[in-house]
């Protein structure tokens, strides 16, 4: 039982052919060739798959694809424009908001959209957003410092 | 996962009559956090997903009759940051913040939540403490039943086949009075509860002594409950320790939680305690606020 449905992805519209059991993240994964967007736990708790849904973040790996019927998905592949990365990313780099990486295209969209909804968030706002994104080896403190030097640098 | 058919209904009517079609093969989905995820595990194989995303008129929270009505496709990030719901009855707003994390907030809706029926969710308990309705539709009609009337087991409602949830209703608490939700949890913050509780305390006009409190409790049984026994403890006391003790023994004997990695059977029972008595005493202390009028 197939389905075809039409997603904007990072601002492109396709047209998908999936199996109505297809997880948003396998379709974008295997579908879509985005492998950004990673199957960490598989059930919604560890943020890895994080992608924005009509802006709202949410856990790929447990929204079937027909769910996205419709509308607008970003991944961590429609963040940099051209060849400058977003803002969030380059704070990732600068202030060595990751270590082995494969959280970091979670973590790197949770923070944007963090600082979509609150331009310049305490550090408490920032940990409350965060805490469903987990990193295994460099800890959180980085990760915080990125997002903060990010929306200072975003400051206009 | 299994293959399976999926429906998009435009209307309720037409939701109902898929549902009809399907019989016991069909599961309703709306944010499919709780659904998706046990499709995954295998733990549920339906023939025929309903999407209700497409139906109108489900996803907006109204105040009617001094209660707040929240339609079933509200979701727990849109409860949660609702400014009718923050001024209105603040407890279920910080109810729906507490629950998993942002993310999963943005997808899973109010009557989802309540069909889900795991007795490890937040949100049943404050709205058990508060006295929660739920909104029912089927082919025979619509219905409404308490959520004491609604849970039945682990993961089982009195929805039958052909069913859905709409709503929840909520009133809002009488004057001289106050609430509060507590999670305990030892783990991470994005957990479910080892103990949840909820509270509520009316006061008598004396602004002291308890009219009325309720108690509700989560993950410490099939469902979440009403610690009824404790509650009959509190009818014209006054805030004290001996009261708190009193009523927290009480809780404990009407709990029956499970043995797992958030905590023995032993410890849950004994964290109820505790925990009831921080939540009483939190609710007491709101609902003196409310009664002083500096609320």
């Amino acid at each position: 039982m197939t389905r075809v449905i039409r997603l904007t992805v990072n601002g492109t519209s396709h047209d998908v052919e999936v199996p109505t059991y297809r997880t948003l993240l396998d379709c974008l994964r295997y579908d879509l060739g985005l492998t950004g967007s990673k199957e960490g736990c598989g059930v919604g708790v560890c943020g890895a798959c994080t992608v924005l849904l009509d802006g709202k973040m949410i856990s790929s790996c447990i929204a079937l694809a027909v769910f996205a019927d419709g509308r607008a998905v970003t991944t961590v592949e429609g963040l940099a424009e051209d060849e400058r990365l977003h803002p969030v990313q380059q704070a990732f780099v600068d202030s060595g908001g990751f270590q082995c990486g494969i959280c970091t295209p979670g973590q790197v969209v949770s923070a944007k959209a963090l600082l979509d909804a609150i331009p310049n968030p305490s550090d408490a706002e920032t940990r409350e957003w965060m805490l469903g994104n987990l990193c295994r080896c460099t800890g959180y403190y980085k990760i915080i410092e990125s997002i903060r030097a990010a929306a200072q640098r975003s400051r206009p | 996962m299994n293959a399976f058919e999926y429906r998009v209904p435009r209307a309720l009517d037409e939701a109902l009559t898929v549902l009809r079609e399907y019989g016991e093969d069909a599961r309703v989905v709306a944010g499919g956090t709780a659904l998706v995820t046990m499709m995954r595990q295998q733990l549920v194989r339906p023939g025929c997903l309903v999407s209700l995303r497409d139906v109108q008129g489900l996803d907006r929270i109204e105040a009617v009759n001094g209660a707040l009505r929240l339609g079933a496709l509200v979701t727990h990030r849109e409860a949660e940051v609702s400014l009718l719901v923050r001024e209105r009855l603040p407890v279920l707003a910080e109810t729906f913040r507490r629950v998993a994390t942002i993310r999963i907030r943005h997808m899973a809706t109010v009557g989802g939540a309540l069909a889900h029926a795991d007795p490890n969710q937040d949100p049943p308990v404050t709205l058990l403490a508060l006295g929660a309705r739920v909104e029912i539709r089927g082919a025979g009609g619509r219905r409404e039943l308490s959520l004491g009337e609604f849970f039945r087991d682990y993961y089982e409602t009195a929805l039958v086949p052909g069913e859905l949830v709409t709503a929840v209703t909520v009133p809002l608490l009488s004057a001289s009075s106050g609430a509060t939700f507590l999670k305990f949890l030892p783990r991470s913050a994005d957990d479910y509860a080892t103990v949840a509780v909820a509270a509520t305390v009316a006061l008598e006009p004396d602004g002291e002594r308890c009219r009325e409190a309720r108690i509700a409790l989560g993950s410490v049984g099939v469902t979440p409950l009403r610690a009824r026994v404790a509650e009959a403890l509190l009818s014209g006391q006054r805030l004290g320790e001996s009261v708190l003790r009193a009523v927290g023994e009480a809780a404990k004997g009407e709990v029956d939680p499970l043995s797992d990695h958030r905590g023995s059977a032993e410890y849950k029972r004994e964290m109820t305690a505790v925990m009831v008595g921080r939540a009483l005493t939190q609710a007491w202390e709101a609902a003196r606020r409310s009664a002083r009028g500096t609320l």
